[in-house]
């Protein structure tokens, strides 16, 4: 045995399945197209080690979008080595639809076994699927599993040396009489009556009472995501970092204080005589309070807001009913995962955007990330900076950022050449999160956080400390002083912060406040901050999604967009 | 036999039967791995503000399409006549 190939439709619960059987994080959601990226990983089958690869969800192996592409390619080249196996995972709620793509996987004549999924609800939807006859016919073994409580999936792996290439012989131009004709051999479905979830799936969805739910259950994610973030930074992180680590650093800038060059980098500036874990700038006191304390607990909480919806199935509503809005932009309903997505980081963001089905689209999509939805950092850094302001601080630099958006939006929509095909989604039924499942996301979405966030923000502390030493800061100022001061209104000190800014934004913000700029100038500043280049972890998604081309114009819009708005800031406001 | 419209047209809650699908192969195709095609009853469930998306159940799965794709889509209610069986 080579290798496990685990295809189906997408949200059918195939990562899930793949948790199972590896162990290894995949991140699922409940909406289609989570898998954009194939994942990797073994398993031991009787002390035999065993690569396993899950595709990306398809509906047919006539592909529509990018990542069915990628699956649609992945599978014909598996099923030309010699020796894999397949294991379909198909939906036994809706088995007739996942039939079409089953049939043509099993015309790849690989080994294959068939998996029933979510085979728990079968019983609520009325469906009773006669397992031994389906297995007759196709000529494979097929298991029932319930994957998010681990039903079947031992069994599953016992079977899966007993795969078997299919007796099935079908037909491309016959397909829908063949699967027919399974359905009516296999299937039988009693009539239920409308229950509880039906209403809700209705009442969501509609637009007379769909789009005020939508608005309440987005207000009550900000501020569960504000209440969590809040209470982790101020009842747990910030007295960790006062109570503990200080008397530390204390002892530390005893040892250190004939040294300048290292108290300078690692302590920083004192503020009164004293550390202050905002403003010091050293590596080992702002350098590691802003990841942690300032950012750490809003991404964390935005995290499991986000997922939790993902899960329920609320994310696919959200598009039908936002559709209309997206299509000012060039894009439809879908597109909004992508930019939520991007409120976290982002870089997943635009790694999402992967989901749109043109290059139009997700230029679009990315671009629009990239330049005016500020990450869970900025916003914390934001509200750092201008939250002594109060609302007349924060409200107009969300408000603007918004207004760039849809006017952005709006011109790249009219100039940007190619297609915006529209909405075509299937709608998953809700369902309540696996918990497991949706920590073990949340885990490995803070895990990407950690991996990318502390090293450029260390680097940036870092960077900043030695640029001032050598006077660089200093010059770059006084070089584009007429630039900033002139045409933004901003002091010339903030340039530093723009420099740092392409490192990381919350270190850049963090340069900017002890400034003592006036609530003008802190709006400009949030705002150009926000838009101008993406940190350099978005920057190289940017370039890896889009090409040089791609990225190039992305930039040049960016550049164009930063000095307009600027200007335009400077003399209204 | 009642007439057949485009499905952006037809009411929603009845059952109704695809009589036909303009356009290309491609839109078939697209169409076709949701399971929507010729010949099948489909039930409109919403549709939303201006041209925003209709969501249609075909079987046991709930459907969102755009506007547009809706147009072409050609539907006809379902009368006794037709499928005496119902």
């Amino acid at each position: 045995m080579k290798q496990i190939i685990l295809a189906g439709n997408p949200n059918v619960g195939k990562s899930v399945v793949f948790n199972r059987l590896t162990g290894v994080r995949v991140i699922s959601s409940n909406y289609p197209g989570t898998t954009v990226e194939f994942s990797k990983g073994h398993i031991h089958i009787h002390g035999e080690h065993i690569d396993i690869l899950d595709v990306p969800g398809t509906y047919s192996l006539d592909p529509s979008s990018p990542a069915e592409e990628v699956a649609t390619k992945i599978l014909h080249e598996k099923s030309r080595e010699e020796g894999n196996i397949l294991v379909i995972v198909a939906d036994s709620t809706n088995l007739e639809r996942n039939l079409l793509l089953t049939l043509q996987l099993l015309n790849l004549k690989m080994r294959t076994v068939l998996c029933l999924n979510f085979w728990d609800e079968t019983a609520h939807h009325g469906i009773k699927i006669n397992v031994e006859k389906l297995e007759e016919h196709l000529g494979v073994p097929v298991i029932k599993t319930t994957a998010v409580s681990g039903e079947g999936i031992k069994e599953l792996v016992d079977k899966i040396p007993e795969a078997r290439v299919s007796t099935f012989q079908y037909n491309e131009n016959d397909k829908w009489n063949q699967i027919g004709e399974v359905i009516s051999l296999v299937q039988q479905v009693t009539h239920k009556h409308h229950t509880l979830r039906d209403r809700l799936q209705e009442l969501t969805i509609h637009p007379v009472t769909g789009l005020p739910i939508a608005l309440i259950i987005l207000f009550i994610s900000f501020e569960i995501v504000r209440f969590i973030g809040e209470g982790i930074n101020v009842y747990v992180i910030t007295p960790i970092f006062e109570i503990l680590w200080k008397p530390v650093l204390v002892k530390l800038s005893e040892l250190i204080v004939n040294i300048p060059i290292l108290f300078h980098i690692l302590i920083g500036d004192l503020v009164n005589g004293e550390i202050d874990f905002g403003l010091s700038f050293g590596l080992l006191s702002t350098g590691l309070y802003v990841p942690l304390a300032a950012v750490m607990p809003y991404v964390l909480a935005f995290y499991i807001v986000l997922s939790f919806m993902e899960d329920t199935g609320y994310l696919p509503r959200l598009a039908i009913l936002l559709d209309w809005f997206m299509h000012k932009v060039g894009l439809h309903g879908m597109s909004v995962i992508p930019m939520l997505l991007g409120f976290g980081c982002n870089v997943p963001g635009i790694l999402a955007s992967r989901i749109l089905e043109t290059k139009r689209e997700r230029f679009i999509a990315m671009t629009l990330t990239a330049i005016t939805v500020p990450c869970m950092a900025q916003i914390a850094m934001i509200f750092g900076l201008i939250g002594k302001f109060g609302a007349k601080g924060v409200l107009p630099v969300f408000i603007i950022l918004f207004i760039i958006w849809l006017v952005l939006g709006i011109i790249m929509n009219r100039y940007v050449k190619g297609e915006s095909p529209e909405i075509f989604l299937e709608i998953p039924p809700y369902r309540f999160p696996h918990f497991p499942t949706l920590f073990k996301k949340i885990q490995m979405r803070i895990h990407g956080f950690f991996k990318e966030a502390i090293p450029f923000v260390l680097l940036g502390v870092f960077l900043v400390n030695i640029l001032y030493s050598l006077g660089i800061i200093g010059f770059l100022s006084k070089l584009f002083e007429p630039v900033i001061g002139f045409l933004f209104g901003l002091p010339p000190e903030s340039v530093g912060a723009m420099v740092i800014g392409f490192l990381r934004k919350d270190v850049a913000v963090g340069m900017l406040a002890p400034l003592g700029m006036s609530l003008k100038q802190s709006i400009i500043a949030s705002v150009i901050l926000t838009i101008y280049f993406p940190c350099v972890a978005t920057f190289i998604m940017l370039l890896k999604e889009l090409g040089i081309a791609g990225m190039i114009k992305a930039v040049g819009i960016m550049i164009f967009t930063t000095t307009i708005v600027g200007v335009t800031l400077n003399l209204i406001l | 036999m009642k007439s057949a419209q485009s499905l952006t047209l037809a009411s929603g809650g009845v059952p109704v039967m695809i009589v036909e699908i303009m356009g290309g192969c491609n839109f078939q195709t697209k169409l076709e791995s949701l399971g929507i095609r010729k010949g099948i009853t489909i039930t409109k469930l919403t549709s939303q503000f201006g041209k925003g998306p209709i969501t249609i159940r075909v079987g046991k799965t709930e459907v969102a399409l755009g506007f547009g794709m809706a147009e072409k889509i050609i539907v006809k209610e379902i009368d006794e006549a037709d499928n005496p069986g119902r």
